[in-house]
């Protein structure tokens, strides 16, 4: 197949060798799970248990809210023994809502739908299924799935792309997964083709996975779904990338996959989709990669939600030696924890523990103008002079040069040889942006409110003075109706 | 733990002492060649630019309250120095070199604010200043006369020649390109001129005269290739450089030759490989894409060529380079790169399901 240019792009060292050939293995029952209710982009679910409450494993315990959301479900049987707050998986570390699950050990499932007819389902229940389960894009950007499956079956879609790209280092779980549960996967993707109604099926995988190829072409045949090698490099598997690199088309900015009649989702997306299909198991654990310098028997496990990511790190043999940094998710997008008491959510691709090496961060020095940040952007931006805009608090500047338009994927940040932190520069330019337009909002909304009220106020003033008015010309008109009675007797 | 760093977690292996560092690697074989060609002189004359650009630059950074040794080792101060080293007559007095170095690291550099802030090249703008000021120690030549060789001067006389001002008896002599503007405005044509002046192989080697970095043509295209395998600079203002003189040389060359030189002569003299592979590669007074950069390196080929052919002085790299120094903002302004679903004017792509 015919592949497309993409622009710009890294190569950063893979790392994958550190746990690219070890099997999946699945985590022994924690003693006790952490789930949060927010694992998703959009509203946190709302728990749907009662403290003390005895579950059963895949049982719901937290009700999606409004829109955009997703159901929580137990991950496995036990008692409620705490909703309240609990340390997030986030640089922060800051407690949110969080349902604490004490596992009674029999790991007991509540009863499920299973079929051997997923396809007989028809696409409106395909949806509605998955978003029963729960299931979110398990790449890493945790947007509901069944959301996306109803916004593309309403636009149609012309090429659904099963992103297999995996491109940042470290990161084997997508391997991992498409090596040894290639037919699931396949099942998982038809499944996704028919609630979209999907004419052409492609998965996109970095050549640096030959056996995940091997495997995914063996599961694929004589079905619809291609295959597609795609080459090794940093940001392959962003969204905007891959459908540029699969199609040759570019979402138009501000826009959505759909708006060019594309969607794409995860490989592992796909392998929950289909255990929620076939068998009714909603999305309870996920792969995770545990690597890095640091750990000493780096690994992929399958964990479930909830289980605190220390236990992962004990399951692969604990520290080989301290880690300069922690690190959930891949090196490159992932975000830096320092709690380990964080627990594994459904968006947790990656625990990273890094040395200094490995990180190989310096002191940040001038920026010499030597624009590889310009040719690194797989975007076309100019991070250098967005940089310098955002450093004066030219922010306006910035967004002039495409600051919206940046994916943060780091690849300035990578290749700048004055260690130049740019993407967080962008990132705490979009924020404050982003607290800007919510100010304004706020102030337009106080001082419509203001308004309303200097309205009222005036017009109940204008009430009164014309009820003032009226009274006194009919106080008026009867001391003038009197004074006549009076000057008409006097007459008299 | 330290403070919550942002991601990337990751960071190629690569710094500014490094970019800097690899430069300096390139032209060493340029340099060294040089040394061996001009003797000790050019040695003292390179020794004494590095050491007055270190103590002038660290001058001023002390003035400014900052670190002395981080500024210093990026190796940006010395590489400028280096530069205007190899680029200053061999036999030139040690004054020269000492306020060309000054001037570089401290007027055309720090007081713009330091690493990365300046508009113009310091090193060209440091030999424009001396050519300008000082046009007769700027544009007395020698001979060559390698290491070793009977003429060559010996330790203690190349002392003299650097720090003294001592005559160079009987071995003064002009660059090609001089030469040839000189036979010109007594009316000899190019045929007669270069007859005996130029051999294109000798050219090549930089066994004749002129600066350090204008007889080793050679070795600095091989210290480009390298920087370029490197990927510290790319081909683009390189290429387009060296188009934009060798394309209206060849052009007028096949109008008039005995009046135009040709695109052999232009490419292997004066200062045009330094200026191709070390000067318009600056990354902080080029435009920050291929494009600018290419639009950028063929504007200084023109100039270049311009200034040779009808200007008042026989080489133009360093005027060329300054012209196209204060063009660069002009050039960035202009020439962005097309932003992904946006059209070249930033308005989004129209959607297409493409059903």
């Amino acid at each position: 197949m015919k592949l497309f240019d993409l622009r710009g792009g890294v190569h950063p060292e893979g790392k994958k060798n550190l746990s690219g050939e070890r099997h999946i293995r699945v985590m022994p029952l924690p003693k006790k799970l952490f789930v949060p209710m927010q694992q998703h982009i959009g509203a946190p679910a709302t728990p749907c248990v009662n403290l003390g409450e005895h579950v059963l494993k895949g049982q719901l315990i937290a009700k999606a809210q409004g829109g955009v959301s997703s159901s929580i479900h137990a991950p496995t049987s036990g008692v409620i023994i705490a909703i309240g707050d609990h340390a997030a998986p986030h640089p922060s570390g800051l407690p949110v809502p969080t349902i604490t699950l004490e596992s009674d050990g029999e790991d007991r499932w509540v009863t499920t739908e299973a079929t051997d007819t997923p396809f007989a389902y028809s696409a409106e229940d395909i949806a509605a299924r998955v978003a029963a389960a729960g299931i979110v894009g398990l790449g890493g950007a945790t947007f509901p799935s069944a959301l996306k499956l109803n916004l593309s079956r309403n636009s149609g879609v012309q090429t659904l792309i099963m992103n297999g790209g995996e491109c940042e280092p470290y990161l084997t779980c997508d391997d991992r997964i498409m090596r040894e549960r290639a037919a699931e996967i396949i099942e998982g993707i038809r499944l996704i083709a028919t609630a979209v109604d999907a004419k052409e099926v492609l998965v996109g995988i970095e050549d640096n996975k030959p056996e995940a190829i091997a495997a995914m072409q063996v599961a694929a045949q004589g079905s619809a779904v291609k295959v597609v090698t795609m080459p090794s490099m940093y940001p392959m598997g962003s969204e905007k990338q891959i459908i540029q690199v699969l199609t040759g088309k570019e979402i138009p900015a501000g826009g959505r996959p759909s708006d060019i009649g594309v969607l794409v989702h995860n490989v592992a997306t796909a392998f929950a989709v289909q255990q929620a299909l076939r068998y009714g198991k909603p999305l309870l654990s996920r792969i995770v990669t545990v690597s890095g310098g640091a750990i000493k028997t780096p690994c992929n496990v399958e964990a479930l939600i909830g289980t605190p990511v220390s236990e992962l790190i004990e399951f692969a043999d604990g520290f080989a030696r301290p880690a300069a940094r922690m690190v959930l998710g891949g090196p490159m997008m992932g975000q830096q924890f320092t709690q380990t008491n964080v627990p594994v959510v459904k968006g947790t691709s990656g625990v990273l523990a890094l040395t200094s090496d490995e990180i190989g961060q310096a002191e940040a020095s001038p920026c010499i103008r030597c624009s590889t940040c310009v040719r690194a952007c797989p975007v076309g931006l100019l991070p250098l002079e967005m940089a310098a805009h955002i450093r004066v608090s030219d922010l306006t500047g910035a967004v002039d040069l495409g600051l919206k338009d940046c994916i943060a994927c780091g690849s300035c940040s990578y290749v700048c040889p004055a260690h130049i932190p740019l993407v967080h520069f962008f990132n705490y330019a979009k924020g404050d942006l982003a607290a800007q337009e919510r100010s304004k909002l706020k102030q337009e909304a106080t001082k419509k409110l203001a308004n309303a009220r200097n309205e009222r106020m005036a017009r109940i003033e204008r009430e009164r003075a014309e009820a003032m008015a009226k009274r006194k010309a009919a106080k008026e008109a009867r001391e003038r109706a009197a004074k006549e009675a009076a000057a008409k007797v006097e007459a008299v | 733990m330290n403070n919550i760093a942002h991601s990337p977690h990751a960071h190629a292996p690569i710094s500014i002492g490094k970019v800097m560092g690899t430069v300096l690697l390139a032209l060493i074989p340029a340099t060294l060649f040089g040394f061996w060609l001009y003797g000790w002189p050019a040695v003292n004359l390179w020794a004494v630019s590095l050491i007055a650009a270190i103590v002038g630059e660290a001058f001023v950074i002390r003035l400014q309250d900052r670190a002395v040794r981080p500024a210093l080792m990026d190796g940006s101060g010395i590489l400028t120095a280096w530069l205007l080293a190899i680029s200053l007559p061999p036999f030139a007095p040690w004054w020269i070199a000492v306020l060309g170095s000054l001037f570089a690291v401290i007027i055309s550099k720090q007081l713009f604010g330091g690493l990365g802030q300046n508009v113009f090249n310091p090193a060209m703008a440091a030999r424009v200043m001396l050519l300008i000021s000082f046009p007769l120690e700027m544009t007395t030549w020698v001979a060559a006369t390698p290491m070793g060789s009977a003429q060559a001067p010996g330790l203690m006389q190349s002392l003299g020649i650097t720090f003294l001002s001592q005559p160079i008896d009987g071995m003064a002599s002009a660059s090609l390109l001089g030469h040839v503007k000189t036979d010109y405005t007594l009316g000899i044509g190019l045929e007669q001129s270069l007859s005996g002046y130029y051999v294109p192989l000798d050219a090549l080697w930089g066994s004749r005269v002129g600066s350090m970095g204008e007889t080793a043509a050679v070795l600095l295209l091989l210290g480009g290739l390298f920087l370029i395998a490197r990927r510290i600079i790319t081909w683009h203002a390189p290429v387009a450089m060296l188009l934009g003189v060798a394309v209206p040389a060849l052009i007028f060359n096949l109008i008039d030759g005995n009046h135009y030189a040709g695109p052999m002569v232009h490419l292997l003299s004066g200062g045009l490989m330094l200026g191709a592979f070390f000067i318009v590669t600056d990354p902080v007074t080029s435009p920050n894409t291929v494009l600018g950069q290419f639009i950028f390196g063929l504007g200084c080929g023109l100039l270049t060529w311009i200034i040779r052919t009808w200007g008042g002085y026989p080489e133009g790299v360093a005027f060329a380079v300054l012209l196209m120094n204060a063009a660069t903002p002009l050039i960035d302004q202009y020439i962005k790169p097309r932003i992904y679903g946006r059209d070249r004017k930033g308005a989004p792509l129209p959607a297409n399901k493409g059903n």
